[in-house]
């Protein structure tokens, strides 16, 4: 014990700034009876905002609380032990801060270890021991009350999961081992690896206790009063606690052979977290639980050791707060009201943008066009989808009906946008086109009204230049598609002021999108970047390497789809003007791929055909190709790509089209589904030793996204 | 439309153990309303019969009603307590007489037809909120001299009825007081008042009131069980020097939660939910506010009237123990021993607590168990003083007794 104790102490020191969990024992009589019972109150001492967390002095805490709780249950003066949460929280894990403070393979370990080593004694009191899970719990969390002998859950719980896997790291205090054992190996891959890979999914309380992770169920409302009648009746031996039994048959290895197709699907083998959880879960068969949780200490530390792990905690963090507070973004007290919108164009994105302005903002929302006819479409279009909603119970009866009787269209400008406050264009890319439109609207929208365009490749400065009051247009661009895809790219033009700034800004945080800043440059973020990617990858291809190898090249990144599959997406007329765009700006670096465009003149809309269920080359493609005779190795074409990529950050950083490294990782996450475990790409390329070998330096000092010195 | 009254029936009863005002109190980081929205979910569980949706109201009391006991307690418990949004609510105030008032209401209600089943309670948290909190008394009643300044602070109308009844003697009092601490500690050995408890979650942060962390109430926080005459002799007479009342013959300042299922006899028949008692009559009565203590006689002659009844058909009583003083003025006028068998049998508020406007039903649910042990008992009351100079009282007849609902 006093082992466990001197290891927290150590690490207690190497985090100084921990916010601690205290671990409050308190007694009290069960009702029926049924005995003195102590119970454990998990608490940081803040409200709901901060929740509970682990760090060493936290640990050491409910160490001191077991020993206190384990001499009274040995003298036999309490029948049972409870461990619950303050309100609204149970606890949410290890305390990240103090993870990615560590420098040492051995201080890694000892969190591992005395984790394990303070949570495993709740399971070997001479009483029984309960969890009760009241608020949201994450990770060790999760795992302190899966020590415990029993489990109960609240139906109000909004938040469970075990969420290691998703930051690269594995449930190392306990989860990888004791889940599979308490609800099976395939329930558990489900928890541990699917959620996980799955943005990070939650549980909620119905579904904990449907896993049989719970052994009972209490509404929110009288949640723990109902968890300890229960544990009196379990006590006094008036409720028996029946759980499924465990298939340690076929089934456990056919749940990690899942649980590893479901990893290769999402992270193609790039990041090692979900591997080495299944490892263990695979181990775990045997029910060895000791053995177990040596596996997980082990793979703990390395996990905070690699680079993965802390791609992941800096990608959180982007995520989580850099999002929330986007750098440059002018003081939001300049902000104007926006009480009604004007949409320019009522095609296929500008009703999307009409539905998601109407949805989040819930004004009025104006549509015009060029005739009748494309209106009613694209009002039609977004009373479809509210009814969509409505079917499948998103929103009521009487919200569809006033989100449609928000949407309306007009064919003249003047009466659809003169008391509009911020009106947005997604117009034809032509730049003759989109100042002709800002022209028409600045003649009859108000002086105060912002001009925002949704273009992905035009320059915003010239979009306004014709304008009488160019210092109110904003770069609107979002990603497609648009409800789905967080990221909102904001276009400060050389003339736009703070109050049209500070406007976008406020409108896009209501519309829950992650808006980063970008000064007005080609193609700005996240389509320069990847139109940089492919054209390496197609320029490989023009010169000579087989497809499949260029494809497969970039396979170790574990990016969502490959490049032709996304340009398949995206569409390769759209790549194809994009590619241009930019080849006309930097035409050193951006070239225009004949073989491209010999596939967008025959019309094709991809490259390969599923007729097998697997991408294979379109045979009417491959005859198209006109390759050269230079052929790459897929180490030496993954060289180039990335070469490329961090030349092309390099160059854009030192152009100040965003403020640091972090917030392009930031729109590659959030605008182009880049992994956590590269952290966007920066750190990877970091790590890789790809920014030194092209830039002389790295993107981000030593120790942020990386172990530090 | 003929019309046909119905009888009306005391369903069942609960109650949250009642705690000390203040810092140290079990109940001083608790919701009012979680302890109402609580007990009425308790008073769900233990009876599966009633359809929640069958429920035709929420009435639910409170002396305060502001904060956590404002927002027309009724309904928002009831949202609060997951019953459907179907379910209507209500606040209702009559001080002390709150719970009890709002069965008493709601009952009528249901004997006219317009209700079959209703939830009715009262809450009153007097640590979050002090008597007097937020009052603003009319300046008429000083200056017309429509009351005695003594009106407004019950312990001093306490000590004006031991004024009116010189015989009552602090001695008696304290006598009085030392009895219901025994009682009730003996109540509780025989099991008598647990059942009708409701566990309520009790978080403490400040060390200083004990333990940190959640605990669970499950007993009366105020009682002082062994409590002697010597330990009550020198308590201070905070309202009057050289006075009679003190913290010990009176009830203390307390947090609690009750809740009752009342409906008409029928409906709970059909529904097979429990008839613990049948309602006789219920009556109201003002008296000068500065003898508030003396409002139940008048209340109970009332009663007895309408009833047909006299005080010897009552076999058991359950009176409010605001103070010691009140109770006995009301055994002295019906010349009934102090300590009379059929009188508070589990003891009273002295030792129990008396939060304000909950305690009408903690009144009816300990009468309710006691006709279940004494089915030889054929009617009982239940009484209580009410500020400001009222009495109330509501007598119940035994549904265990042989000649229950027949001709009295």
């Amino acid at each position: 014990m006093s082992t466990t104790t001197e290891l927290l102490k150590g690490a207690a020191e190497l985090f100084p700034d921990e916010v601690v969990t205290q671990a409050h024992v308190r007694h009290l009589d069960l009702p029926g009876g049924a005995g003195r019972f102590a119970l454990v109150t998990l608490d940081n001492g803040f409200d709901h905002t901060k929740p509970t967390t682990f760090g060493p002095q936290s640990l050491a805490n409910l160490n001191a609380a077991i020993d206190q709780v384990e001499k009274e249950a040995a003298e036999g003066s309490i029948v049972g032990v409870g461990i619950t949460g303050k309100p609204f929280i149970f606890a949410v894990g290890a305390d990240l801060k103090g993870v990615e403070l560590l420098k040492r393979h051995e201080d890694a370990l000892a969190i591992g270890k005395g984790g394990h080593d303070v949570f495993k004694r709740l399971s070997g009191l001479a009483v029984p021991t309960f969890a009760y899970y009241n608020g949201a719990a994450m990770g060790g969390g999760v795992e302190v009350g899966l020590h415990c002998t029993y489990r109960t859950v609240s139906k109000a719980l909004p938040a469970f999961s075990l969420p290691e896997v998703f930051l690269g790291l594995v449930p190392g205090w306990g989860g990888c081992t004791l889940l599979p054992n308490l609800i099976g190996a395939d329930r558990a891959v489900s928890v541990i690896i699917e959620n996980s890979l799955n943005q990070n999914k939650q549980l909620k309380g119905q579904q904990v206790y449907e896993l049989g992770i719970a052994d009972a169920l209490f509404e929110g409302a009288d949640f723990l009063e109902q968890s300890l009648v229960w544990t009196a009746s379990v006590l006094n031996g008036e409720t028996e606690v029946v759980r499924a039994d465990v298939d340690r048959g076929e089934a456990w290895d056919a749940a990690v052979a899942r649980g590893r197709a479901v990893a290769d699907s999402k992270v193609h083998g790039a990041a090692p977290a979900a591997y080495r959880a299944l490892d263990i879960i695979a181990a775990a068969k045997d029910g060895d639980a000791q053995k177990g949780f040596d596996a997980e200490d082990t793979a703990l530390a390395d996990l905070i050791m690699g680079g993965e792990l802390r791609s992941g905690i800096y990608a959180f963090n982007l995520v989580q707060k850099r999002a929330k507070r986007p750098a440059g973004a002018p003081d939001k007290n300049l902000a104007r009201p926006v009480t009604k919108v004007g949409v320019v164009g009522a095609g296929l994105m500008a009703s999307q943008l009409a539905l998601l302005f109407l949805r989040r903002l819930e004004v009025p929302v104006v549509l015009t066009d060029i005739d009748q006819e494309r209106i009613d479409k694209g009002v039609g279009y977004v009373h479809a989808e509210i009814d969509k909603l409505l079917g499948k119970g998103r929103v009521n009866q009487d919200k569809a009906n006033r989100l449609k009787a928000l949407v309306t269209g007009v064919l003249d400008k003047a009466e659809g946008f003169s008391d509009a406050d911020f009106v947005i264009e997604a117009v034809f890319e032509e730049i003759g086109v989109k100042q002709q439109v800002f022209a028409e609207v600045e003649a009859v929208a108000p002086a105060h009204a912002i001009l925002a365009t949704n273009t992905s490749s035009l320059s915003v400065t010239e979009m306004a230049s014709k304008l009488k009051h160019p210092e109110r247009v904003v770069g609107f661009h979002f990603f497609n598609p648009v409800a789905i895809l967080p990221l909102l790219e904001i276009v400060r033009g050389e003339q736009t002021d703070d109050a049209a700034l500070a406007t976008a800004f406020g409108v896009a945080k209501k519309l829950k999108k992650t808006a980063v800043l970008v000064k007005d440059a080609p193609a700005f973020v996240v389509n320069r970047i990847l139109t940089r990617f492919m054209g390496e990858i197609q320029n490989v291809i023009d010169e000579g390497t087989p497809v499949d190898v260029a494809e497969k090249a970039v396979e170790p990144l574990g990016l969502p789809m490959s490049p032709l599959v996304l340009l398949e997406l995206v569409g390769p007329a759209i790549g194809l003007h994009v590619s241009e765009t930019l080849h006309r700006a930097f035409p050193d670096r951006f070239t225009v791929s004949p073989n491209l465009k010999a596939v967008v003149e025959a019309g094709k809309r991809g490259f390969y055909v599923y007729d097998s269920g697997k991408p294979e080359l379109d045979p009417e493609v491959a005859a198209l190709l006109k390759q050269g005779d230079s052929v790459l190795t897929e180490e030496q074409v993954r060289a180039r790509v990335l070469d490329a990529v961090a030349q092309e950050i390099g160059l854009m950083l030192d152009e100040g089209v965003v403020a640091e490294a972090q917030d392009i990782d930031l729109c590659l996450i959030t605008g182009a589904g880049w992994p956590f475990h590269l952290g966007g790409i920066t750190p990877y390329l970091d790590r890789e030793g790809v920014s030194e070998r092209v830039n002389g330096k790295r993107f981000l000092e030593q120790g942020v996204a990386s172990v530090p010195a | 439309m003929p019309r046909t009254v119905r009888d009306v029936v005391f369903v069942d009863g609960v109650r949250t153990p009642f705690g000390k005002a203040g810092p140290k109190g079990i109940y001083h980081e608790t919701r009012a309303d979680d302890m109402i929205v609580k007990s009425i979910r308790e008073l769900l569980r233990r009876n599966p019969g009633l359809d929640p949706a069958k429920i035709d109201e929420v009435a639910v009391a409170a002396t305060t009603q502001i904060g956590d006991q404002g927002l027309t307690l009724g309904r928002t418990a009831g949202i609060l307590a997951g019953l459907p949004q179907s379910v209507p609510g209500y606040s209702i105030d009559r001080m002390c007489a709150g719970a009890l008032t709002a069965v008493t209401t709601t009952a009528g209600s249901i004997a006219f037809g317009a209700y079959d089943a209703v939830i009715a309670g009262g809450v009153e948290h007097m640590g979050r909120h002090p008597m007097g909190e937020g009052v603003d008394p009319n300046p008429r009643f000083v200056s017309e001299k429509l009351v005695d300044e003594s009106a407004l602070f019950m312990g001093m109308t306490a000590e004006n009825l031991h004024d009116r009844y010189p015989s009552i003697t602090k001695l008696r009092a304290d006598e009085y007081a030392v009895r219901s601490q025994e009682k009730a500690a003996k109540a509780y050995a025989d099991g008598k008042i647990q059942a009708d408890l409701v566990p309520i979650s009790v978080r403490r942060t400040n060390p200083e009131g004990g333990e940190t962390g959640w605990g669970l109430a499950t007993q009366d926080e105020p009682m002082r069980p062994g409590t002697t005459l010597e330990n009550l002799a020198n308590l201070k007479t905070p309202f009057r020097t050289h006075g009679r009342v003190t913290a010990g013959n009176a009830a203390g300042l307390n947090d609690g939660a009750t809740a009752s299922i009342i409906a008409s006899e029928d409906f709970a028949r059909e529904n097979g939910l429990p008839v613990k008692m049948r309602l006789v009559s219920y009556a109201f009565a003002g008296v000068e506010p500065e003898v508030m203590g003396y409002g139940p006689i008048p209340a109970t002659e009332k009663a007895l009237a309408k009833a047909g009844l006299g005080i010897g058909d009552i076999g058991l009583f359950e009176i409010n123990e605001a103070f010691a003083v009140q109770v006995l003025a009301f055994l002295e006028h019906y010349g009934i021993a102090d300590d009379d068998a059929r009188v508070n049998q589990y003891g009273g508020a002295i030792a129990f607590g008396h939060p304000l406007a909950s305690s009408g039903v903690r009144l009816m649910t300990q009468l309710a168990r006691q006709f279940e042990d004494q089915p030889e008992v054929r009617y009982g009351l239940t009484t209580m003083c009410v500020g400001f100079g009222m009495g109330a009282t509501v007598i119940w007849e035994n549904p265990h007794h042989k000649d229950a609902g027949g001709d009295k």
